[in-house]
């Protein structure tokens, strides 16, 4: 079966592994109904709780990580230095948040009659969809991107499809390339299975208990919601899931502050560059792309629009992260991550930003084991010839040079410009748009969609040769 | 070379994509490669040996062919050598922690 051929196919494949017809919620050229595809294809928050806690999912503890916010307030301004907390979301059935979202896909799956599930995904999503699976009695195959044309493979990868083969899925390991969604495509058609995409209603609406449960929990012992929560930032669904929780949950104020880790100048599909990073996931690699246009996804619309929900969007670096998870372990008493730990690394950088009565919250943890480890990852970078000191971060250099802190005052944060960002997803949408002009419905979805206002669009449009009709179908 | 027979737990291998046929986007270091698949399952013949096109029932019963390329295959990752870069951390922040003087 070529290349071309599967791929033309993609909307129908798609449409029956998911059994979403998208095509219901389109309007005009680029807009959809968000909110009515979120309402019709996934579960309110009770139905949902109620379905994670049959799977032992979610309830995870909330822990105040007292020695990192005193190390963050000797470091800080006087006044400074929020208190920090920590969603242990390794509690969770495969170790990781992703049994959120695995579990009501699985559980939409089994309901609709599938026999099995299929999930593209080299990250802890592998794991939590093989977990759900085996609890529901599913079949499961997980295909993963892990190996470099010399067979060499990432170790965070190969643990996680390790984790999957515990769990009883068949693993389908590949070499680098965006065809994995080819094979991925050729998969669902041979067997039928349900698409248990990251990025279907199911698998976003399934996060957005964390930030239900998280401000319940932060309520409880301070009697009002937590002023920022911070979030690392891949494909785009973390973030929106969350914050959708705690919209959901009333808390209005709340920041929500993406994090990924800082992986410029690496092509994500570059056989070369694979193994030259240590993180597989949470990085700008993915963050920018699915921020920028999340309809890249592999579902025609993605339940996962970043844009939407991010009040801040900050990087850090590998070396960074590495420190933090040290830091987490010796201080807290908590080994986990690393990968995970990108949120708790800007979050020692924010809180020092805030004032010593605020809350921060880093909404997840993720388990630690064989290759997924400091140790491993730093092994497996220096074996790929990048070079590793301990000096200051901001030497570090993505693909050659990991910085692992000299002292904690070093982590600092970089910003991500928002307003490029929303300038690049707009670009992005005129690409789609075939003769120049969009609707008025168009305009109003893309101003939504990006979290920018309607005369910003129009202007930013404008500018790029777009014009606004007046009419839906413009 | 190793040696399976019927119902033993093995690894094949197959090209999906050969070099040249690669998806457009692809940029050009990958695409001077093929695009290479790896699965698991149990050899579904009498008998395999390494090298050779072989039969396998995978976890899910699907029957995969491919290059047989390990019996019983092993997991190779591991926790990594210890880092002498991270190894002085912990009594840093202890230090730092306690009130002591700066660290580095």
């Amino acid at each position: 079966m070529g290349y071309q051929a599967v791929m033309a196919r993609k909307q129908d494949i798609v449409k029956r592994a998911v059994g979403i017809d998208y095509e219901e919620f389109s309007s005009g050229v680029l807009g959809f109904d968000y909110e009515g595809m979120m309402r019709q294809a996934a579960y309110s928050t009770e139905e949902m709780v109620k379905i994670q806690r049959e799977t032992g999912v979610g309830n995870t503890p909330l822990l105040e990580m007292r020695n990192l916010t005193a190390l963050a307030r000797k470091l800080a301004p006087r006044g400074k230095g929020a208190r920090i907390f920590i969603k242990d979301e390794a509690a969770n059935p495969s170790g990781s948040f992703k049994a959120r979202r695995a579990s009501i896909s699985i559980y939409h799956a089994q309901k609709n009659g599938y026999r099995g599930v299929i999930a593209a995904t080299s990250g802890n999503y592998g794991a939590a969809v093989a977990s759900q699976a085996a609890i529901r009695g599913l079949n499961c195959i997980i295909v993963q991107e892990v190996f470099d044309s010399r067979g060499v493979g990432q170790p965070e990868i190969l643990e996680k499809g390790r984790a999957c083969e515990a769990y009883g899925a068949e693993v389908v390991q590949l070499t680098v390339g965006p065809e994995l969604f080819y094979y991925f495509l050729v998969l669902l058609e041979e067997t039928g299975y349900f698409n248990a995409s990251l990025y279907t209603p199911f698998g976003i609406a399934g996060v957005e208990t964390l930030g239900w449960e998280l401000a319940g929990q932060v309520r409880e012992l301070a009697g009002r919601g937590p002023d920022a929560v911070v979030v690392t930032h891949a494909g785009g669904g973390n973030v929106t899931g969350t914050a959708r929780g705690l919209e959901k949950a009333g808390c209005k104020e709340t920041k929500v502050i993406g994090a990924s880790v800082d992986l410029k100048g690496l092509h994500m599909a570059s056989d070369h560059d694979f193994n030259r990073k240590s993180f597989t996931t949470g990085h700008t690699g993915f963050g920018l792309p699915f921020a920028t246009w999340p309809d890249r996804a592999d579902v025609p619309r993605n339940a996962a629009r970043p844009l939407r929900y991010l009040d801040r969007y900050v990087t850090v670096t590998q070396g960074e992260v590495f420190y933090m998870t040290e830091a987490l372990a010796v201080l807290e008493g908590l080994e986990r991550g690393p990968a995970g730990n990108t949120s708790l690394a800007a979050a020692f950088a924010l809180a020092q930003e805030m004032d010593n009565d605020q809350i921060l919250v880093v909404q997840e943890t993720e388990y630690t084991g064989a290759g997924k480890h400091p140790n491993a990852q730093l092994t497996f970078a220096r074996n790929n010839g990048i070079e590793i000191t301990r000096g200051d971060p901001a030497d570090n250099i993505p693909g050659q040079r990991i910085v692992i802190p000299k002292h904690p005052g070093q982590i600092k944060l970089k910003d991500v410009d928002l307003t490029r960002a929303r300038r690049s997803y707009l670009k992005n949408a005129a690409a789609l748009v075939p003769d120049g002009r969009v609707s008025q419905a168009d305009c109003e979805f893309l101003a939504e969609d990006c979290g920018g206002s309607m005369d910003w669009v129009k202007r930013e449009l404008a500018a790029i040769g777009i014009t606004t009709g007046g009419t839906k179908d413009g | 070379m190793a040696v399976a027979k019927q119902g033993d737990w093995v690894q094949v291998y197959r090209v999906v994509l050969p070099a040249g046929q690669r998806a457009p986007q692809v940029p050009e270091d990958t695409q001077k490669v093929g695009l290479e698949l790896w699965v698991k399952g149990f050899l579904a013949q009498a008998w395999g040996t390494t090298g050779e096109e072989v039969s396998i029932r995978t976890a899910t019963g699907r029957v995969v062919r491919g290059r047989l390329t390990e019996v019983l295959p092993a997991y190779s990752h591991n926790f990594g050598e210890p880092q002498p870069e991270l190894l002085d951390i912990a009594q840093e922040l202890r230090t730092l922690l306690k009130g002591g003087g700066e660290v580095g």
